[in-house]
């Protein structure tokens, strides 16, 4: 190219003699070039086998084209690097080489390559996502021109299409990744900024990388990004910097400095992508639903549900405009894809309101969430948004009247996991009447009494990332439990994480009791209960089954066994969560303080006192043989002593009874002699 | 009996001390029998019933060991009333515990029991008894040695910390065993053969309550003890230890209680062999 446009200034500024000096100049530039390239043209010695279209080899079972278009790389604005200016770890290899390592742009392109690293795409690369777009994806490889050149990949007009490859409806991307907004190439296509580059071929007018920018590209929730609530402003003045004194008399004027706080950002009023006109130049938008919306007769014609919204509910909603709320949310920012130029502006919506728009990291959460599995397998029990918050009345969760104020939660939850209705009926755990038990328990119980702290449902379960208790990210995974429950019960979290029962000490592989083993999921009750206390034996035993039963041989065992909560139980001696192994010098039990522990109830206890084997059994004749020896001892007493008086009675038994009849005898004969003695 | 009210005048076996402290020991003896069972026996469902109707294990605690200090009474009440009885009629220990009407065992209970052996065998008559028999010097001295063993355990298990300062704590898992099974052998044994061989034999049916009146009728004394009898008549002072009986309304009495106390033993018997039998542990 730039021998053609020496040629032409040559024609345009030379007379006819200068075909001789324009040989003499080009035929000398020609040779002289020619034996160079032969030497070390760039390229040309790869291009000897990738210039050949039949070139290709096969990766992962395709067949891959390794052609190089020689004319094209040449033209690049790369060509005068040579192909190993790029493949830098070619340099010098032996033919065939080996699949060179991926380029990496970076090492010119420091500034942009340290930008995508940081934008969504290059962490979603660093995350391994097999979709994230590297540098190539939109530049291309071997005919890279400058951006200013019509023909690069990325020229402005060309970007809605690059970044359409992936944002447009329908996409592989569009449909596996959450992106908040929908047929994203579609609206901006016909928006006015669109319009302008696409069909007037405005150069200037914003495309995709106006906005998010080219390489830095965050979501809108990253405060770096670029279309953060706090930085729109700054984007969109970039093209539009006189647009504030527009603001200063289509806004009431005091706005501005009297409610900072509750100004909307430019995306509020113009939604991004489908920006053409404000909505306020048409009247207010909300008054626009409203027309319709406040009809409380108003149905929709496919199922007849009542589509009257209560303005007054959402006047008092945490979306409404009323001070000291979050902020105001207009009617079209959740019901997104209304169309301000049909007179009908919501006959374009064809989704439901999807929150995560604005509630991005919550959106996130839900989708890993079961509820959120459930929703994207369409299960018809699946609760969504909302199921739990509302629609037009949404509260937070600080409002008394709120669904999903702490008191109200068991209840919330329980429309569904109550005994009986369809989340109960579909769960086959362990898990039963769960909202009556946890009524009944101490969380329950606080909760009625109005504490708000207590633990609720979502306290434990959490509000969004609610899974089942066998997924390892579930809060009531068993290795989470601890710190599920340590949220609120810090210190004991903290005793029990350095006992015995912790892994971490233990390193015992077998699962180890968590919290709610002991101490139940759902019906906890205090542990000053008589019933926890005459139970934890059992309890305990579950695990520890033979020390256990052998408590229940002595004294502490039998008499807790009749009823006595103040003996001693496991707990009383080990310890509770910072239980230990006897053998560890920090245990209750242990030589040094073991005399100390007894001392609890035994006053004036000696480590000698604390030689009493609260867990020892006669059946044992290895471990205890001087109980063993005892106990059979004076098992033997009594089994002679019981045969010589048995035998005694028995032999005697048969000459009493002949005692007997021979005083009956003598008796009757008396009695019979009384009377003839009476007769006479 | 038909000829009580003929008879008016009874043959005193038993002082009104006696009679007193054997009442003691009944009540003192069943109630430590049954709140020790339940603790011995706790597996059973029939422990945590009766040790609720005792008022929770505290209380039958509580009542353990006050019966048990009502049994120690019994006990020194006993040995004072021996010291009396040996400055009174014997001068000395060795006369006291050799004597006429001593309890402790002689060659005659030797031969009395081979004798009695015989006799349940059909190979001789029924050995003329004196005062004391030898199986009643048995139980006499039964309780002697099972105060002494029962009791002294039993004060290791209640005052463990003291004991402990001079004894080990396994010594303590050790008088546990010994306490528990050795009372098991004495309520077996006072609620079976003491029963049957003082108060159920066949030929005294209902029952001898003489243990409590003090009193029995003449030729009872003549039929069961004879040497006894023929040595009081020979040395005439058979006389001097007659007395008028209890009027009915008391023998009544006495027998209800009796009968009582004979169905908490057995009740008791019954309940160990149970719980030997089918719960044990």
């Amino acid at each position: 190219m730039p021998e053609r446009n020496i040629m032409r200034r040559k024609w345009r500024a030379g007379p006819r003699i200068a075909v001789v000096t324009l040989l003499a100049i080009i035929f000398p530039l020609l040779f002289s070039e020619r034996p160079a390239h032969a030497a070390d043209p760039p390229g040309a010695e790869c291009l000897m086998c990738h210039g050949e279209k039949s070139m290709t080899t096969t990766r992962a079972g395709k067949t891959v084209s390794l052609y190089v278009d020689g004319k094209k790389f040449a033209s690049s604005i790369h060509g005068s690097l040579g192909c190993t200016g790029c493949h830098a770890d070619l340099e010098g290899k032996d033919f065939p080489h080996e699949k060179p390592a991926p380029v990496k742009c970076g090492t010119c392109h420091t500034t942009e390559q340290e930008q995508h690293a940081r934008s969504l795409h290059g962490k979603a690369i660093a995350h391994g996502d097999p979709l994230a777009p590297h540098c190539v994806t939109c530049h291309g490889n071997h005919d890279i021109v400058p951006v200013k050149d019509a023909r690069s990949a990325v020229a402005p007009l060309k970007v809605p299409f690059v970044c359409g490859q992936c944002h447009r409806e329908g996409t592989t991307v569009s449909r596996n990744r959450p992106i908040p907004q929908d047929n994203i190439l579609e609206n901006y296509s016909e928006s006015i900024h669109g319009e302008a580059l696409l069909k007037k071929g405005l150069s200037v007018a914003p495309n995709c990388a106006t906005c998010h920018t080219a390489h830095l590209i965050l979501p809108h929730t990253d405060p770096a990004s670029s279309i953060n609530r706090k930085n729109i402003a700054a984007t969109c003045t970039k093209c539009h910097t006189q647009i504030e004194t527009v603001h200063r008399k289509t806004i009431r004027g005091e706005l501005w400095e009297k409610q900072a706080n509750v100004l909307p950002a430019c995306p509020d009023c113009h939604q991004p992508h489908k920006i053409r006109n404000v909505f306020y130049a048409q009247g207010m938008a909300d008054a626009d639903c409203m027309r319709c919306h406040a009809d409380e007769k108003l149905r929709r014609a496919r199922d007849g549900k009542s589509m009257y919204v209560n303005a007054a509910e959402v006047n008092h909603s945490r979306h409404s405009e009323e001070p000291g709320r979050l902020r105001n949310v207009a009617c079209s920012q959740c019901h997104s894809e209304v169309n301000a130029s049909h007179v009908r502006p919501c006959e374009t919506i064809t989704h439901e309101v999807d929150c995560t728009a604005c509630h991005d990291e919550i959106g996130k959460q839900y989708a890993a969430s079961i509820h959120g599995q459930l929703f994207n397998k369409n299960d018809p029990n699946a609760p969504t948004c909302k199921e739990c918050h509302g629609t037009h009345g949404i509260l937070g969760k600080q409002d008394p009247q709120s669904s999903t104020f702490a008191v109200n939660v068991p209840g919330l939850c329980a429309r569904c996991h109550r005994e009986g209705q369809k989340a109960a009926v579909r769960y086959t755990g362990l898990q039963h009447e769960i909202i009556s038990n946890y009524t009944e328990s101490i969380h329950g119980t606080l909760l009625k009494n109005g504490l708000t702290v207590t633990a609720t449902c979502t306290s434990c379960h959490t509000a969004h990332q609610i899974l089942p208790r066998n997924d390892p990210a579930s809060s009531v995974n068993a290795n989470n439990v601890p710190t599920t429950c340590g949220k609120c019960h810090h210190g004991i979290e903290e005793q029990f994480e350095n006992s015995i029962h912790a892994k971490r000490v233990s390193g015992y592989s077998k699962p180890l009791p968590v919290c709610n083993d002991c101490h139940t999921a759902h019906s906890i009750h205090r542990t000053d209960e008589n019933s926890f206390r005459l139970n934890v034996m059992t309890t305990c035993g579950r695990c520890h089954q033979q020390i256990a039963e052998t408590y229940f041989d002595t004294y502490h065992g039998k008499v807790s066994k009749l009823g006595y909560t103040k003996a001693a139980k496991c707990y009383d001696c080990h310890g509770a969560h910072d239980v230990l192994a006897v053998t560890d010098p920090r245990s209750h039990l242990s030589r040094a303080n073991v005399a100390a522990t007894c001392g609890k109830c035994h006053a004036g206890a000696t480590r000698r006192f604390a030689g009493y084997l609260t867990h020892a059994t006669h059946h044992d004749p290895r471990k205890y043989p001087f109980l063993f020896y005892t106990f059979w001892g004076m098992t033997a007493l009594l089994l002679v002593t019981f045969v010589v008086g048995g035998m005694h009675t028995l032999l005697w038994l048969p000459r009493a009874f002949q005692m007997r009849r021979e005083l009956r005898a003598a008796e009757a004969e008396l009695a019979v002699a009384n009377e003839e003695g009476a007769d006479v | 009996m038909s000829n009580g009210g003929v008879q008016r005048r009874q043959f005193v076996r038993f002082s009104r001390l006696q009679r007193i402290l054997h009442i003691c020991m009944i009540v003192s003896f069943m109630s430590l029998a049954l709140t020790g069972l339940t603790l011995k026996f706790s597996y059973t469902k029939w422990a945590s019933v009766l040790s609720h109707l005792l008022g929770g294990f505290e209380n039958a605690g509580y009542i353990h060991r006050t019966a048990a200090v009502v049994m120690f009474g019994v006990f020194v009440t006993h040995l004072v009333d021996l010291y009396k009885l040996k400055k009174r009629e014997h001068g000395t220990w060795i006369a006291l515990l050799l004597g006429p009407g001593s309890m402790t065992m002689n060659r005659r209970d030797l031969t009395e029991f081979v004798g009695t052996l015989k006799w349940f065998v059909g190979r001789g008559k029924r050995p003329a008894y004196g005062r004391w028999t030898y199986w009643e010097k048995f139980d006499y001295f039964a309780v002697f040695w099972g105060i002494a063993v029962i009791g002294s355990t039993g004060l290791t298990l209640w005052f463990p910390v003291f004991f402990t300062r001079f004894l080990p704590g396994w010594l303590l898992n050790v008088t546990t065993i010994i306490h528990s099974d050795e009372a098991l052998l004495a309520t077996g044994f006072i609620f079976t053969v003491h029963f049957f061989n003082t108060h159920l034999r066949p030929e005294k049916f209902p029952m001898d309550i003489t243990v409590f009146t003090g009193r029995m009728p003449l030729e009872e004394l003549e039929r069961d003890k004879p040497r006894e009898y023929e040595e009081l008549v020979a040395s005439g002072k058979l006389e001097e230890k007659m007395e008028e009986a209890y009027p009915a309304i008391v023998t009544r009495t006495i027998r209800a209680f009796a009968w009582a106390a004979l169905a908490v033993g057995f009740s008791i018997v019954l309940w160990i062999i149970y719980a030997m039998l089918f719960a044990y542990r």
